[in-house]
């Protein structure tokens, strides 16, 4: 059996309704657990980027990503693994005031490159961005303090190979 | 950048007309060519219909009596004339109730667009009576869907929608239009779609991959080709004759590749698959070079694919990128339009002569024809076979019939033993196997072909899950010959409990009704036959008729498809009993 990793998949697309649920479809069809997805403008005008966050075999997310590009409205369809891009995850948490100035919760705010966005009376929120692991380290170190909310981003990612999206739109 | 912007701003139309949503849907069927709709009226697509109305001198509609049913009649439709097949249908039920084509066509690479009523806009999301989010449920199994709420989009998206559907690898696409888009006023002016900048249809050939593939066929000393309806979808038979004979290389069919290549045609060794012939299926794992032209390696053609033609360096022509190594690895993958990629691969392969390995085939086919064809076509059991009723009608039609099959052991025989003259003569549901689809799809056949013999061959099972199309019969006149295979069972899946399941026949065996009389119901000239004196007789009736006509064949009740490839056995495992 060849080895599952993660792949970050992006995909390029014209802006429109009910694409979301024509791509999800494709990786539902193949009974693949999608562990986060974004969907945000890209550096093109009028270019949407969908960005996936799935850990499959590669022979199967090559074959997904054909079906992917397959699809009209998608302009460009790609894979890379987690050497291949520069990705990070945000979350944020929401505290009781109660432990605002506790010290150890001080030093998690360094230790993790975390800030505070919002402080009000009843409660104040963290906010930190980087890997996966380093926000479930932090959400394990604060959960003793009792979330009141914790919620996270799905995976952004830069690649490192270039993704010639211009060059595709200019070809067709 | 500058280009990019360009081509997203839109020229402005020179010339309009005002008119409703709904006459503009019309006019654009009309400046897409369409004369002909398949579908069933209901409360958010009467706007459209009303303009039929008035439009009925120019676009003719076919009612047929189940939604199901326009969506078959278009596929039959669409599979003889290469055009696209369109269908109409309201929200909700009217609109669920043609997904199973769309998924049909889908599969099977037939151009369709199907144009659905939707509540108004101001509705939508609101749980409206027969309120559906037919965008939703058909977008995996639509080549492309979209909804319309306002009336000024409907000339851009049905120019789209006709562009998708027809071009590239041929799908079916759906546009849900809601009523007030119908009764919306607009500015009408027509502009064909010729591009669409996300989507390429056909991809660039590579002549490297043409020399490369020219290089191992030059080389190869068993070559072998399995074609599909790729052939027939680019309309490249010629180009695929012409090389296959240059060549002199054995070539076998796919269910949907049949009549592609005449059935006698000295290089064609048959059929493919689970019920093909036994010679392609066991010299599969024999050949070194396998060349595969338009067709996807489905599971049904490959058995198992550990044990896959493995020996064999594997060539693919193929128009979606898609398919490229999606089941079977291949060695080289030509992609493009396969009438461009044979014209140019015709001119450097060589004359070639194979007449050793030929006789490979020939030699299992003889083992075949003694052990299964023999006793099919010259029956020494009392009980007629499908096979012999097959063989009966090629001798009246000599092979100038399309034949329309539905789904299980009679489309099987009829695939094995239809002879086929014309290109688009063998209409069947390949992929999705949709037992029902035989009798609206032969109505649409008929439609599409006037002057040519159009038979149905159906089991007693899939007969009933349509029957009510011969209603359509009744109203259009269509002179569909029909054939019921009747062995009083759901023949295939009976066969499975047979061989698989100790014969234990649950819920297989058919308390049929009189279907004599049912098709004379229905204003029908019908016979039924059960006996082989009468069947030579019965069938020269059938043909020389004029009008529909219905003819009921009972059948051995217990026979079997043979040869078979058990599942997850190897093509070259296939067995004869």
């Amino acid at each position: 059996m060849e080895e599952k990793q993660n792949f970050t998949v992006s995909v390029y697309t014209e802006n429109n309704i009910g694409l979301l649920n024509r791509l999800s479809a494709i990786f539902l069809k193949r009974h693949i657990n999608i562990e986060s997805m974004t969907v945000s403008h890209s550096e093109i005008d009028h270019v949407h980027r969908f960005t996936f966050l799935v850990n499959v075999a590669e022979t199967l997310i090559k074959k997904v990503v054909l079906q992917l590009e397959k699809q009209i409205e998608v302009i460009g369809a790609f894979y890379h693994t987690d050497e291949e891009v520069i990705y990070q995850e945000t979350a944020m948490f929401k505290i009781s005031t109660k432990y605002m100035y506790d010290e150890r919760i001080q030093n998690k705010l360094k230790l993790r490159r975390a800030h505070v966005v919002t402080i009000t009376k009843q409660y104040f929120v963290i906010e930190t961005t980087g890997f996966k692991e380093d926000i479930d380290k932090m959400y394990d170190r604060l959960k003793p303090y009792g979330l009141l909310q914790f919620v996270r981003s799905g995976r952004i990612a830069i690649t490192r190979p270039k993704m010639d999206i211009s060059e595709i739109l200019l070809e067709n | 950048m500058k280009t990019l912007n360009k081509t997203l701003t839109k020229e402005k139309p020179k010339t309009t007309i005002k008119m409703s949503g709904a006459e503009a849907v019309i006019n654009c069927l009309l400046a897409e060519g369409v004369d002909l709709v398949y579908g069933y009226p209901g409360g958010a697509i009467m706007p459209v219909y009303d303009e039929l109305f008035k439009y009925k001198s120019k676009l003719h509609h076919v009612l047929t009596r189940h939604e199901q049913g326009a969506t078959h009649a278009a596929q039959g439709f669409a599979r003889v004339t290469g055009k696209t097949g369109v269908v109409f249908a309201t929200s909700g039920p009217g609109a669920t109730n043609i997904v199973t084509g769309i998924a049909d066509a889908q599969i099977d690479s037939t151009p369709m667009v199907c144009i659905t009523g939707q509540v108004s806009s101001h509705l939508l999301g609101s749980d409206a009576f027969q309120e559906t989010d037919i965008v939703g449920i058909s977008t995996p199994v639509t080549k492309w869907n979209y909804q319309i709420t306002k009336a000024s989009e409907i000339p851009e998206i049905l120019a789209k929608a006709f562009y998708i559907a027809k071009s590239g690898r041929p799908g079916p696409v759906l546009v849900d239009i809601t009523k007030d888009a119908q009764f919306g006023e607009l500015d009408f002016s027509y502009k064909k779609c010729k591009k669409i900048r996300s989507y390429k249809a056909i991809p660039k050939f590579n002549i490297e991959k043409i020399k490369e593939a020219a290089t191992l066929i030059n080389s190869a000393k068993k070559p072998f080709i399995v074609w599909g309806q790729g052939v027939i979808l680019g309309k490249a038979e010629k180009e695929f004759k012409n090389f296959i004979e240059k060549t002199d290389i054995p070539s076998a069919s796919t269910v949907l590749g049949l009549s592609a290549l005449e059935s006698k045609h000295r290089l064609n060794v048959g059929m493919v698959g689970m019920h093909g012939n036994y010679a392609p299926n066991v010299l599969t794992n024999e050949c070194d070079v396998l060349i595969a032209i338009g067709m996807r390696f489905d599971d049904r053609v490959t058995g198992n694919l550990n044990m896959y033609a493995k020996q064999a360096k594997i060539i693919h022509f193929e128009i979606d990128p898609s398919e490229v190594d999606k089941n079977v690895k291949t060695d080289v993958a030509v992609l493009g339009d396969v009438k461009e990629t044979l014209s140019e691969i015709i001119n450097l392969v060589d004359k070639a002569n194979h007449k050793n390995w030929l006789n490979e085939f020939t030699k299992l086919y003889e083992i075949e024809y003694k052990t299964i064809i023999k006793d099919q076509f010259n029956p020494t059991k009392n009980g007629l076979t499908m096979g012999e009723v097959i063989n009966k009608i090629n001798k009246e039609t000599k092979g100038d019939a399309i034949i329309v099959s539905d789904v299980g052991q009679h489309q099987m025989f009829a695939c094995r033993y239809a002879d086929f003259i014309k290109t688009r003569s063998n209409v069947t549901s390949g992929g999705l196997g949709t037992m029902g689809f035989a009798l609206p799809a032969a109505i649409g056949a008929k439609m599409g072909v006037p002057n040519r013999e159009v038979i149905a061959i159906i089991g007693d099972g899939g007969f009933q899950m349509t029957i009510q199309e011969l209603g359509t019969i009744l109203q259009t006149k269509a002179a569909v010959k029909i054939v019921v295979l009747n062995n009083s069972f759901l023949g295939m899946v009976r066969q499975w409990q047979e061989l698989f399941f100790d014969k234990r026949y649950a819920s297989t065996v058919m308390t049929n009704p009189d279907f004599v009389k049912i098709a004379e119901g229905y204003g029908i000239e019908a016979n039924r036959v059960s006996k082989r004196k009468d069947l030579d007789k019965a069938i020269k009736a059938m043909i020389a008729s004029k009008s529909s006509y219905f003819l009921e064949v009972v059948i051995e009740s217990e026979d079997n498809v043979f040869p078979m490839i058990p599942t997850g056995a190897s093509v070259s495992d296939i067995r004869l009993s």
